[in-house]
């Protein structure tokens, strides 16, 4: 008993992060691989398939932990949540995978490679608190400003526009206030 | 009979047609829309992978305005905000504590009461019993009906229909006069949020969707979320490429296709917004 009973610890490790704030034990998974098998990105796209993230985890190992934390599997996976689908252990990867986002983001692992995609979300975010909806004409803006795609999407615009897809200004929410506190206490907290 | 809305902000946006059908089509029906006064953007895809209170604390706002306006059932016919709205509820229903903080962080009482629908509940709920009846042009062609991730996952919030095999889109389509065929890629993902940060993942994702549904006879897709009509259609260009060769067929969201059938005029369902034109084969 005493030999296995350390394996189900909170302790520093990611894994034990992962049980005590998203109350799942990754040593629930036994390495069946069908999460890998349908996950629409593990083959082409991430560097871990969510599999073997889970592997990683269950190891306990710091330089594993930072592995992962600074891998690209983290910040491609949709949330399409078909892992979580069909694992016959129930081991909810798509609420690990936020967990191992935002550990991420906050300690500055994020992989280059993903800059992309991370500067997506934050465009959208800063959007959002700054008018409470969504802006597309904004986001765009936004996002382009940050990684320099200046070209990219270009395309797609005016014929968005043709279609009336698209805003040119901004709809404010009137409570625009308790908005930017929720911001304040959640994203922006220190 | 009124039921509360939330459009979100891709229905007054990009895909302004979808909000367009669906309210042309319960103005048919005889149901009032009431949107949630004051409502804001549910966070999507960014807030959830960035910050997990953040994430809960967008959809409880909006849910708490629902409950202060007294709409005790809410549809919410973008797929993508359907799944923030009802994860939020989920979670908070289950963990007072949680929900405690997340009250203060909203500064707003929510007692994650209320039912959230998504467009099939709805059209199931309210529509269906009268549908066939007022059906003056059949809809006679092969469909593909295509789910997506977020209508059906996760299974143990949503509790919608089966999570590999759905068949509530291909009764309704079955109803309209149409053939839905059976495919490999019904619940597979399009790419969804990454459409503009990774264009190339997406176009390889949805181009498998569109190969599928295209070599099994399919003549339109079917959707039911914003995200997923926005990456079949938009980038079409991007698909075509990544598949090698042209593809033309279109999609419509399935609040059109049943306008199509009861005689609701194209431009009244937006068809004129769509990028792949909607030219059904006449069979
Ligand atoms: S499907 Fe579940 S049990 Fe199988 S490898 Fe993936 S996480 Fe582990
Ligand atoms: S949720 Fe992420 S890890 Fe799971 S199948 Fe989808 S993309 Fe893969």
């Amino acid at each position: 008993m005493s030999s296995s009973a350390h394996h189900i610890e909170i302790d520093d490790s990611l894994a034990g992060k992962i049980l005590a704030n998203c109350g799942i034990s990754v040593e629930r998974c036994y390495q069946c691989g069908k999460c890998s098998a349908g996950c629409p990105l593990a083959e082409t796209e991430m560097d871990f398939p969510p599999s073997v993230v889970l592997r990683m985890l269950q190891t306990r190992i710091p330089q594993m932990d930072d592995k992962i934390l600074r891998s690209k599997s983290i910040w491609i996976c949709l949330t399409c949540e078909m892992c979580i689908a069909r694992c016959p252990m129930e081991v909810d990867i798509p609420v690990i995978m936020d967990f191992l986002r935002q550990e991420s983001f906050q300690n500055e692992k994020t992989n280059p490679e993903m800059k992309n995609v991370i500067a997506f979300h934050k465009s959208f975010l800063e959007i959002v608190k700054s008018t409470g909806r969504l802006h597309e004409v904004g986001l765009i803006k936004n996002y382009k400003l940050k990684t320099f795609n200046l070209l990219q999407d270009v395309m797609l615009a005016p014929k968005m526009f043709s279609k009336g897809k698209l805003h040119l200004l901004p709809e404010k929410i009137k409570d625009l206030s308790v908005l930017q506190r929720i911001f304040k206490k959640t994203l922006d907290k220190k | 009979m009124k039921l509360g809305i939330y459009p979100g902000c891709s229905l007054t946006g990009s895909a302004r047609e979808y909000f367009e059908s669906v309210e042309a089509l319960a103005k048919f029906f005889g149901i009032e829309l009431q949107q949630i006064s004051d409502w804001n953007c549910c966070g999507a895809t960014a807030a959830h992978n960035l910050n997990k209170k953040l994430s809960l604390a967008l959809p409880a706002r909006i849910l708490a305005a629902a409950e202060r306006d007294n709409l005790h059932e809410l549809v919410v016919p973008c797929a993508a905000c359907y799944s923030r709205l009802s994860v939020t509820q989920h979670e908070l229903r289950h963990n007072i504590s949680l929900r405690n903080e997340i009250q203060e962080i909203i500064e707003a009482k929510y007692n994650a009461s209320g039912t959230i629908l998504n467009v099939i509940q709805m059209i199931n709920l309210y529509f269906l019993e009268n549908l066939e009846k007022k059906i003056v042009k059949p809809l006679k062609n092969k469909v593909a009906c295509y789910y997506g991730c977020l209508l059906v996952r996760p299974e143990k919030v949503l509790h919608f229909d089966r999570v590999e095999n759905p068949q509530s889109m291909e009764k309704i389509l079955t109803l309209l006069g149409a053939t839905p065929i059976n495919w490999a890629m019904k619940t597979e993902c399009c790419g969804a949020g990454l459409s503009v940060s990774k264009t190339d993942v997406v176009a390889k994702l949805s181009a498998k969707i569109l190969e599928d549904a295209v070599s099994r006879g399919a003549e339109a897709i079917i959707v039911a979320c914003p995200m997923c009509h926005a990456n079949l259609d938009m980038r079409r260009p991007e698909i075509e490429k990544a598949m090698g060769k042209s593809c033309k067929i279109p999609v419509l969201y399935l609040t059109q296709a049943i306008g199509l059938a009861v005689g609701i005029d194209e431009k009244t369902l937006g068809l004129h917004r769509h990028f792949i034109p909607v030219d059904l084969p006449k069979n």
